[in-house]
C-alpha cells in the first residue's frame, strides 16, 4: 500500500516536472497542475495510511488522523484558484506577447 | 488577550470587502475607505510596536482554542517591528496611487488591502500551515497588482513569479506535509518542541525539511538561485504597487529567520542546515546584485537590483546567526525596504518627465525639477549604497562589526565592494539623468506635490533612521537577543493562559 502510494506521487511530480520544463505555457499549466495533484495526495498521506480506522479521538482502536484532510481541503481550494488565475495569464499573455512561448519569445504564429 | 493584535488582519479584510462591495460606485469612496484602513493600521502597528517593546511576547489565540490545537498569532519584537514598517510604507504606497495611479487597472483599492493582509498576517502568525495560507493570500494579491496597468512586459514578468511561485508554494507543502508526518503538530513552537526531541531515525527527513523550507523561502526571499524573477517583476510593476513590493521579499527572509531561530534552532538534530548554507548564498546573491546594478540600463531595473542586493546584505547578517549579526540586519531592514520604495516612486516621477525615453538611462529630455528630483535621488543614492552620513551607511558598519575583519574576510570583501558597485552605478545613472540632458533648459513645470511628497517622504525616513539610529538599534539588538532564546517564545506560546 505504502509503495503503491509513494509510486503514485512519484509518477505524478515526475510527469508534472517534465510538463513544467516545456516551452509552452499550456504544457506548464498542466504540469502545475499535476504537480498539485501530487502535492495533495503527499499531503493526504501524511496522515498514514489506515483502512477503515474511525477519524476520532479517544477511541480504544487506532485513529484516522482528520487533521490531514482538513489541509488537503485547503491545499486544494488554494490549488484550484491559483490553477484558474495562471491560466487566465496565460491566455493574457498569448493574447498580449502574440504567442505562448513561456518567455513571449517564440515565433510568431 | 490583546484584542488589538487581530486588528492588522481584521482592518485589511474589512476594507477589501468593503471596497469590493464599493465597485461601481465612482473610485471616491473606494479611496476613502483604503486610506482610512491604511492611517488605522498605521495606528495599531505603532500601538503594537509599543507593547512589543516591553519584551513581553503577546500570544492571541483564534478561536480561543489552546496552543498546539488551534492556530495563534504571535506578536515579538520582530513581529513588531516588520508591522510598523509595513504600515508605514503601506500609507507613503497608497497617498501616492491616490493621484491617479490607481485608475490605471481594476479593483486596485481591493487588491491593495487584501496585499496588506497577507503581509501582516504572515508576520503574526506562527502556525506553520497558516503561514503558508497568509503567503499564498498576498501571492495571489501582489499576482493582480503585479498587472496593474497591464502591458506586455508585464505579463511577461508575472507569468514567470506565478509559475515560479506555484512551484514554491509545492514545495512548501511537501515540507509541511513532512514535517507533519514526523512531529504530528504545525504550531511553530510545539514543532520545535518536537523536532529537538526527535530521534536520530528522524534526523535525515527533518534536515530535507529545513532545504526545503530554504527554498522555499529562498525563492520569496530572491535568494541567489532563485531571484532571477524579481528585476523583471519589480522592474515592471507600476510604481505604487513596486514600491509596496518592497517589503515583500523581506517577508522571505523574515520565514527564513523565523524558521532557522525557532523551528531548527540551535539544539536540535536538523539545527545549522540552514546557517550552514545561508552565508554562502547570501554573499553570492551579494555578488549578483550588485553586478546587476552596475550593468542595469533602465533606472527601474537598477533598483529592482539594489533589492537583491539588500535581500544579499540582509541574509549575510541573518546568517551569522548571533545577536550582532541578526541584529545589524534588523536596523537595516526597513532602511533598506523604505529607500528602495522611495526611489521606485522617484524613478516613476523621473519616467514621466522624460517622455519617450522613460527611465532609460541615456542622454535625453532633461526633467521639469532637476533640483527637486536630483536632490532626492542624490538623497537615495547616498542611502542606497551606505555612504555617511545616511541610515544605509550605520547599517552597514554594523554588519561589518559583528564579525571581526579576520573571521569575516568575504563578508567585509563583498559588503564593501558591493558599496562601491553600487556607488558607481549610481552616480552613473545621476549623471545621465540630470547632466546628460541634451535638449533646451529644463521646464518650469509645477511641482506635483501629490506625487513627490510621498516619495519624498520614504526617502527622508533615511534620515530619521539615521537620528534615532541609537533607540532603534537598541530595538534591533532586542529583538535579535530574543529570536535567540527560543525557549522563550517556546513558554509563551504553548502556556498561554486561558482567557476569561
Amino acid at each position: 500500500m505504502e509503495a503503491l502510494a509513494a509510486l503514485t506521487v512519484a509518477v505524478l511530480v515526475a510527469c508534472g516536472v517534465y510538463l513544467l520544463l516545456r516551452a509552452r505555457t499550456f504544457s506548464v499549466v498542466v504540469g502545475l497542475s499535476l504537480l498539485s495533484y501530487a502535492v495533495n495526495l503527499f499531503l493526504f498521506f501524511s496522515g498514514r495510511l489506515l483502512g477503515g480506522a474511525p477519524p476520532l479521538a479517544g477511541a480504544a482502536t487506532a485513529t484516522a488522523d482528520p487533521l490531514p484532510q482538513a489541509l488537503v481541503l485547503t491545499a486544494i481550494v488554494i490549488g484550484f484558484g491559483m490553477t484558474a488565475f495562471v491560466l487566465i495569464l496565460a491566455l493574457r499573455a498569448r493574447g498580449e506577447l502574440g504567442n505562448d512561448h513561456v518567455d513571449g519569445k517564440g515565433e510568431k504564429r | 488577550m490583546n484584542h488589538w493584535m487581530v486588528a492588522p488582519l481584521l482592518l485589511p479584510l474589512a476594507a477589501g470587502m468593503v471596497n469590493l462591495l464599493l465597485t461601481g460606485r465612482g473610485i471616491g469612496p473606494q479611496r476613502l475607505v483604503s486610506l482610512a484602513c491604511t492611517v488605522a493600521l498605521l495606528a495599531v502597528s505603532v500601538v503594537l510596536l509599543g507593547s512589543a517593546d516591553s519584551g513581553a511576547l503577546s500570544v492571541y489565540r483564534l478561536g480561543n482554542w489552546a496552543a498546539p490545537f488551534g492556530i495563534v498569532l504571535v506578536l515579538d519584537r520582530l513581529s513588531g517591528m516588520l508591522l510598523a514598517t509595513t504600515g508605514v510604507l503601506a500609507l507613503l504606497a497608497l497617498l501616492y496611487a491616490l493621484n491617479g495611479d490607481d485608475r490605471r487597472g481594476h479593483n486596485f483599492h481591493v487588491l491593495f488591502p487584501l496585499q496588506l493582509l497577507g503581509i501582516n498576517g504572515a508576520f503574526l502568525t506562527g502556525d506553520l500551515f497558516n503561514l503558508f495560507v497568509f503567503f499564498e493570500i498576498l501571492l495571489i494579491a501582489s499576482y493582480c497588482l503585479a498587472l496593474h496597468g497591464g502591458g506586455a512586459a508585464r505579463v511577461r514578468a508575472s507569468l514567470h513569479y506565478v509559475v515560479l511561485n506555484l512551484i514554491g508554494s509545492a514545495f512548501f507543502l511537501l515540507a509541511v506535509g513532512t514535517l507533519y508526518g514526523l512531529t504530528g503538530t504545525l504550531n511553530m513552537a510545539d514543532l520545535a518542541v518536537k523536532v529537538a526531541a526527535s530521534g536520530p531515525d528522524q534526523t535525515a527527513l527533518l534536515r530535507v525539511c529545513a532545504l526545503l523550507l530554504l527554498v522555499v523561502f529562498g525563492l520569496k526571499a530572491a535568494l541567489l538561485p532563485l531571484h532571477l524573477w524579481l528585476p523583471a517583476l519589480y522592474g515592471s510593476a507600476t510604481a505604487p504597487v513596486a514600491a509596496l513590493f518592497a517589503i515583500l521579499s523581506k517577508v522571505g527572509i523574515y520565514a527564513l529567520l523565523r524558521t532557522s531561530t525557532l523551528i531548527f534552532n540551535g539544539s536540535g538534530p536538523a539545527a545549522g542546515m540552514i546557517a550552514s548554507v545561508l552565508p554562502v548564498l547570501a554573499l553570492l546573491t551579494l555578488v549578483a546584485g550588485s553586478l546587476g546594478v552596475f550593468g542595469a540600463q533602465r533606472l527601474r531595473a537598477l533598483i529592482a537590483f539594489l533589492v537583491v542586493v539588500s535581500a544579499g546584505t540582509l541574509l549575510a547578517g541573518i546568517g551569522q546567526a548571533n545577536v550582532k549579526g541578526i541584529g545589524a540586519a534588523l536596523y537595516y531592514l526597513p532602511h533598506t525596504t523604505w529607500v528602495t520604495a522611495g526611489l521606485f516612486l522617484l524613478a516613476d516621477l523621473i519616467a514621466r518627465q522624460r517622455g519617450d525615453q522613460d527611465d532609460t538611462l541615456t542622454r535625453g529630455p532633461a526633467v521639469a525639477q532637476p533640483t527637486w528630483l536630483g536632490s532626492l535621488f542624490f538623497l537615495g543614492a547616498v542611502a542606497a549604497a551606505g555612504l555617511p552620513p545616511l541610515s544605509g551607511f550605520i547599517g552597514k558598519l554594523l554588519l561589518l562589526q559583528s564579525v571581526a575583519p579576520r573571521d569575516g574576510l568575504w563578508l567585509w570583501s563583498e559588503v564593501l565592494l558591493s558599496g562601491l558597485l553600487a556607488l558607481v552605478a549610481l552616480s552613473r545613472a545621476g549623471s545621465r539623468l540630470f547632466w546628460g540632458s541634451q535638449s533646451q533648459r529644463p521646464g518650469q513645470g509645477a511641482v506635483h506635490w501629490g506625487r513627490l511628497g510621498p516619495a519624498a517622504l520614504l526617502l527622508a525616513l533615511s534620515v530619521a533612521l539615521t537620528v534615532g539610529a541609537a533607540p532603534v538599534s537598541r530595538y534591533a539588538e532586542d529583538a535579535a537577543g530574543q529570536l535567540l532564546r527560543p525557549a522563550h517564545y517556546i513558554a509563551a506560546v504553548l502556556a498561554a493562559e486561558e482567557a476569561p
